[in-house]
């Protein structure tokens, strides 16, 4: 067992999805809500208990105001910092600093989307694009897809990455979705067919595409008085660092290098582990690529390594390095801001209760989320004693 | 997708000398005069050194692709796919989002020097080909 520097200050006590997939007529604050309690519920406690509130939505201003109100819950330490999908991950950071400085005892962290149900994705903008935007959003660019396209070409030009290296990432959440009855899309695909579907910006694929599903979920973060009170083990957060680089594509430093180089050192240090310690890993995938990315980024293997360090099935069931075990963004569910889903699995993981893709023994947990257009990444350690 | 309005860009204070340069043909961008470091995009403040001088300056129009994307699924508003965005390094050190213009899908690769033609209603800083020598200021 690694040694863990943490001065075990906060754990996950609860974590719990909403429905998934199509939910109409449900709405967001509906799905957020009925996470919350199942999570409150299995870490034994109530929305009296709550007394941190973070969320976040990308239509839903004032996230964690909304969610407070509909939960009947007067905060003394409210978050609703939104840096896209990587937001949860990084509140459960905020909610460990929150907790340390004694701002709050009980965090709960939520998110919901009803993008599936209500059709409301779209690939674009319209009418007149201010900010700078204006530089990007007029081109034609179906975002975000399009702008993870360009970081893959560019992966290809630098490393000689191939479409089927980038399909090994979906064959393998596929593989290990069919374990996850909760997922949403369980048949078996293989290589060919990730590479047969329709191209929608080179060298991306529909299946190199996360899912577009309705789904939410929750998290409650206790101080470390209550964690041995918990009914579950505690999950620990030994670990967490956040950062981002850019908010637009073309201002992204480097197209083949995530801000996950700098927020999974900080959390890995953070919790005194070293890349060997990392049981498994829960690493978002909106996009084939962005796992590539991240998997470089954090340093589980060097710059252009990633597509030979993920080919073979080695990240998918049996494999060596077990990757997102739920089924990911790509076969689980994806309701735009993924990022919660990685710490409700890692969580899961640790406490030994994922039935068929249970990772035998499994004690720290990596978890990463990228928010934007490879804009933010933020990285926990989770850890159990 | 349909009934979109396809976008456009809306000018503020700072990128309205952007867009009037590129209504009149030019491709300018901003240069510090603290760290003499051109910036794009255009900023009332230089994002290197803090600076406030940002003055407007002509530009080579000239650059190569850094990394780009043949679109088949068109963005709302857009249509005429398959249709290639790049990102575009000018030589003057900044990069931009484009699209390419003049030159089969098939044909571009990373590295392919391109230069400005400016194109469309709005007009647009378009690039295609630096050897297919493109006029900047055809439409």
């Amino acid at each position: 067992m690694p040694t863990i520097r943490s001065d075990r200050v906060a754990a996950i006590g609860g974590v719990a999805e909403s429905d998934l997939g199509d939910v109409a007529p449900k709405t967001a604050l509906q799905l957020q809500a009925e996470a919350a309690r199942e999570a409150l519920t299995e870490a034994g406690l109530t929305t009296a208990d709550v007394d941190g509130v973070f969320s976040a939505g990308g239509d839903q201003p004032m996230a964690s105001v909304q969610i407070a109100e509909y939960l009947g819950i007067t905060p003394r330490y409210s978050d609703s910092t939104n840096l896209g999908g990587a937001s949860f991950v990084a509140h459960a950071a905020h909610a460990v600093d929150a907790i340390a400085a004694r701002h709050c005892d009980v965090a709960l962290i939520t998110y919901g989307s009803t993008q599936r149900s209500l059709r409301s994705r779209t690939l674009g903008s319209s009418g007149a694009i201010r900010g700078p935007a204006q530089f990007e959003s007029i081109w034609g660019l179906p975002l975000p897809v399009g702008a993870y396209a360009l970081a893959a070409t560019r992966h290809m030009h630098e490393y000689g990455t191939t479409a089927e290296q980038l399909a090994e990432v979906a064959v393998a959440a596929r593989a290990w979705a069919a374990l996850n009855e909760r997922a949403f899309q369980r048949d078996p695909l293989a290589i060919a067919d990730v590479l047969d579907s329709a191209m929608i910006s080179e060298p991306l694929h529909r299946l190199d595409c996360c899912l577009v599903t309705d789904g939410g979920g929750a998290g409650v973060i206790v101080n470390a008085a209550r964690a041995v009170d918990l009914p579950m083990p505690p999950v620990w957060i030994a670990g967490h660092g956040h950062s981002h680089t850019h908010f637009t594509i073309a201002n992204m430093p480097s197209l083949t290098t995530t801000p996950a180089d700098r927020s999974g050192p900080a959390a890995m240090a953070m919790a005194g582990i070293t890349h060997a310690n990392v049981d498994v890993a829960e690493v978002y995938d909106s996009f084939t690529i962005t796992v590539l990315l991240s998997l470089e980024a954090l340093g589980f293997c060097g710059l252009g390594e990633s597509g030979d360090f993920v080919s073979g099935g080695r990240t998918g069931p049996g494999g060596d390095f077990p990757l997102n075990t739920n089924g990911g963004g790509l076969s689980y569910c994806h309701p735009g801001m993924y990022g919660i889903f990685t710490l409700i699995e890692g969580t899961r993981q640790l406490r030994g209760e994922c039935g068929g893709r249970q990772i035998s023994g499994a004690r720290v947990a990596l978890c990463n989320a990228t928010g934007g257009v490879l804009s933010s990444a933020a990285t926990v350690v989770l850890a159990r004693d | 997708m349909t009934d979109l309005e396809r976008p456009y860009p809306q000018p503020d204070a700072v990128t309205q000398v952007f867009w009037d340069g590129i209504a009149e043909g030019r491709l300018r961008l901003q240069h510090c005069r603290d760290c003499h470091r051109y910036v794009f995009y255009p900023r009332a403040v230089c994002p290197y050194c803090m600076g406030a001088e940002l003055e407007w300056t002509d530009t080579s129009g000239r650059g190569s692709v850094y990394s780009y994307t043949v679109v088949h699924l068109a963005a709302p508003g857009f249509d005429g796919t398959p249709y290639v965005i790049a990102l575009v390094d000018l030589v003057e050190g900044v990069r931009m989002m484009t699209r390419l213009v003049g030159v089969e899908p098939g044909e571009v690769e990373i590295g392919l020097r391109v230069h400005v033609a400016i194109l469309g209603k709005p007009p647009l800083p378009c690039f295609g080909p630096a050897d297919a020598g493109p006029d900047p200021g055809s439409s």
